[in-house]
């Protein structure tokens, strides 16, 4: 007897029908009133095809629920319950023929994060880089505080020879601006050496905003910098984290600064880098604070990476307020692009794309892919959260991209070797999760973060419900994620 | 595909997919050709008579019921036969005639 099984798949509903996420594709597909009730059927329990006609015969004609079951055969939401699902193959990426068998060519690198300080002015306590949680010792360590004009250089050039046609290169720190010098100078560098060699190049920065003073916002204006703020929100807020050597907040100083620079700095928009910690979880305040007092027009969240002994780390009740906190900015996000509206809630927008490409990640994030981070030594590491740690570490910009290190490290976090992940629908987009956060947490980049888990399940199935509504109601607006340029972060 | 309406790229990717799986039924020596195997009668490896290729019984392309379940080269053999490829491949090494010398194939220990 051979029985109709389900596969693996997330359903949702949105607009007043059912989709069907499916697992590992990550394809999406709206289900019309047969198909919902065949995979009900089977989901119920597992049947026979007749048994399935037979349990849906008052609704349905036989001929077509045989066709609803061999779509959904197709597209494996379900399956013959004898024939064992398939794996999810693991698959390296392309890399030189001379390191994988059978397979030739290289993911170029497409974004390099250039810390070209590790100093900063600021002392935020719950910082991943100088707080308790640190991996690199950048006080008392071997590494230059400071990156060289010669490093920046030779970083340039590193990037111009591994990437492809198109190179993106983001200035980070530390502080970015504390090394100003050196910043205005790889700029001219950069624009001069990509043009010689017929690639494009553009830059963009970190910072705290600080620093901002006129000619430095004159000069990113000038030289099109795109520039992302640190800033946790409301003075309360930012200043609870967010202090100097001395311990004084940082709001004062920043707020002016940074309306100054979004006054002047149109070309790009400026967006807000949230970090979201226990204590300020009040999203939407947040949210309104940076868009409509300060000004800026987008504006992403991330909560606080941290072992979980910190007093500021979020435990599980905070994850369940971020969520639904997270959910009615959703919601807002929702009302205005169905009306053709911006709205700067990013974390949606960044999640709505990689959904409506389907991506389906082997691995969490593009470091040591097509992204790499550049310590101010001009060590190459994972990204930048890891620039400077010696066991990270994947070459120097001098010798070019150790690829003995970069395989042994894909090989250890391929999604396969996840077994937590094995059973979860949501780990096409997720895949485990930061290596960074998992390092913190776990002592380890290949351990999956666990501790938020029902978070990112969450907050998945309600962008899937963001993306269905829209395309349902307003699938115009969906061709805006059309862009061809693939993101760094984005592993297909 | 007339229930399920794709919604994003990669389930237009999947449709494409499921649309150059579909072959027209043709008649075996109707071009384009392929090769050739009927049941039984292969040189190479036998499905297997235990399990099939899904792992369950449904889909043995020999039954368990039949006495001779295999060909050996042109024979059918009334067992299973060495791996010859691998672990036996002097399995017939003596045999240069089947109808005189089939007495000289020993049994294999693997």
């Amino acid at each position: 007897m051979i029985t109709l099984a389900p596969r693996e798949f997330h359903l949702f509903q949105a607009a007043g029908r059912d989709f069907l996420y499916l697992v590992p594709s990550a394809a999406i597909f709206a289900l019309d009133d047969i198909t919902s009730a065949v995979l009900a059927a089977v989901t119920e329990t597992k049947r026979t095809e007749a048994a399935v006609v037979d349990a849906l015969a008052e609704r349905f004609d036989g001929a077509t629920v045989h066709e609803a079951v061999a779509d959904l055969l197709a597209v494996r939401a379900i399956g013959y319950e004898h024939e064992p699902e398939s794996r999810t193959p693991r698959v390296l990426p392309l890399m030189p023929a001379s390191l994988s068998t059978g397979r030739s060519g290289v993911i170029p690198l497409t974004t390099m994060v250039m810390n070209v300080t590790n100093q900063c002015n600021l002392a935020c306590t719950y910082c991943y880089e100088y707080g308790e949680d640190k991996i690199v010792d950048t006080e008392h360590g071997k590494k230059p505080k400071f990156m060289s004009e010669q490093t920046a250089r030779e970083s340039v050039e590193f990037l111009l020879r591994e990437s492809g046609t198109v190179a993106h290169l983001t200035f980070f720190g530390g502080e970015t601006l504390l090394n100003f010098p050196v910043l205005q100078s790889t700029v001219a560098y950069g624009r001069r050496r990509a043009a010689e060699l017929g690639k494009s190049i553009d830059f963009s920065l970190t910072t705290n905003a600080t620093l901002l003073r006129p000619e430095i916002i004159e000069f990113l204006v000038e030289n099109d910098v795109g520039v992302t703020i640190s800033i946790d929100g409301p003075r309360e807020m930012q200043d609870r984290f967010r202090v100097f050597h001395n311990g004084a907040g940082s709001y004062d100083v920043v707020a002016p600064k940074i309306k100054e620079l979004l006054k002047r700095h149109r070309s790009k928009p400026i967006a807000a880098r949230v970090t979201l910690t226990s204590g300020t979880l009040d999203i939407t305040r947040i949210y309104r604070h940076l868009t409509e007092e300060i000004g800026f027009g987008e504006v992403g969240f991330a909560p606080v990476t941290t072992s979980p002994g910190q007093g500021y780390a979020i435990g599980e009740r905070g994850f369940d307020t971020m969520l639904a906190q997270f959910r009615a900015l959703a919601q807002e996000w929702l009302e205005c692009s169905l009306a053709n509206r911006h709205h700067g809630f990013s974390n949606v927008t960044e999640s709505l794309e990689e959904i409506h490409k389907g991506v389906s990640k082997a691995y969490p994030c593009g470091a040591g892919l097509g992204l790499l981070g550049v310590s101010t030594d001009g060590d190459v590491a994972l990204c930048h959260r890891f620039a400077g740690s010696d066991a990270h570490k994947l070459g120097t910009v001098r010798d070019g991209v150790d690829r003995d290190a970069q395989v042994a490290f894909l090989e250890r976090n391929h999604i396969a070797d996840k077994t937590d992940c094995s059973r979860c629908w949501a780990r096409p987009l997720c895949s485990g999760g930061c290596y960074h956060e998992a390092h913190v947490r776990y002592g380890t980049t290949t351990h999956p973060n666990l501790h938020y888990c029902e978070w990112i399940r969450g907050w998945t199935d309600t962008c899937l419900r963001l993306y269905g509504e829209l395309s349902e109601r307003n699938p115009a607006f969906l061709a805006r994620f059309d862009r061809e340029e693939a993101k760094a972060e984005a592993v297909v | 595909m007339r229930h399920l309406k794709p919604i994003n790229q990669k389930a237009g990717r999947v449709v494409d997919f499921v649309a150059n799986q579909k072959h027209d039924v043709v008649a075996l020596q109707q071009p384009p050709f392929r090769p050739h195997l009927p049941l039984g009668c292969t040189s190479l490896f036998s499905p297997g008579w235990e399990a099939d290729q899904a792992g369950g019984t449904a889909g043995l392309c020999t039954p368990v019921e039949r006495d001779i379940f295999d060909c050996h080269i042109s024979c059918f053999w009334p067992a299973q036969v060495p791996d010859m490829l691998n672990h036996s491949p002097d399995w017939t090494g003596k045999c240069a005639a089947a109808q005189k010398d089939w007495r000289k194939i020993d049994l294999v220990f693997p």
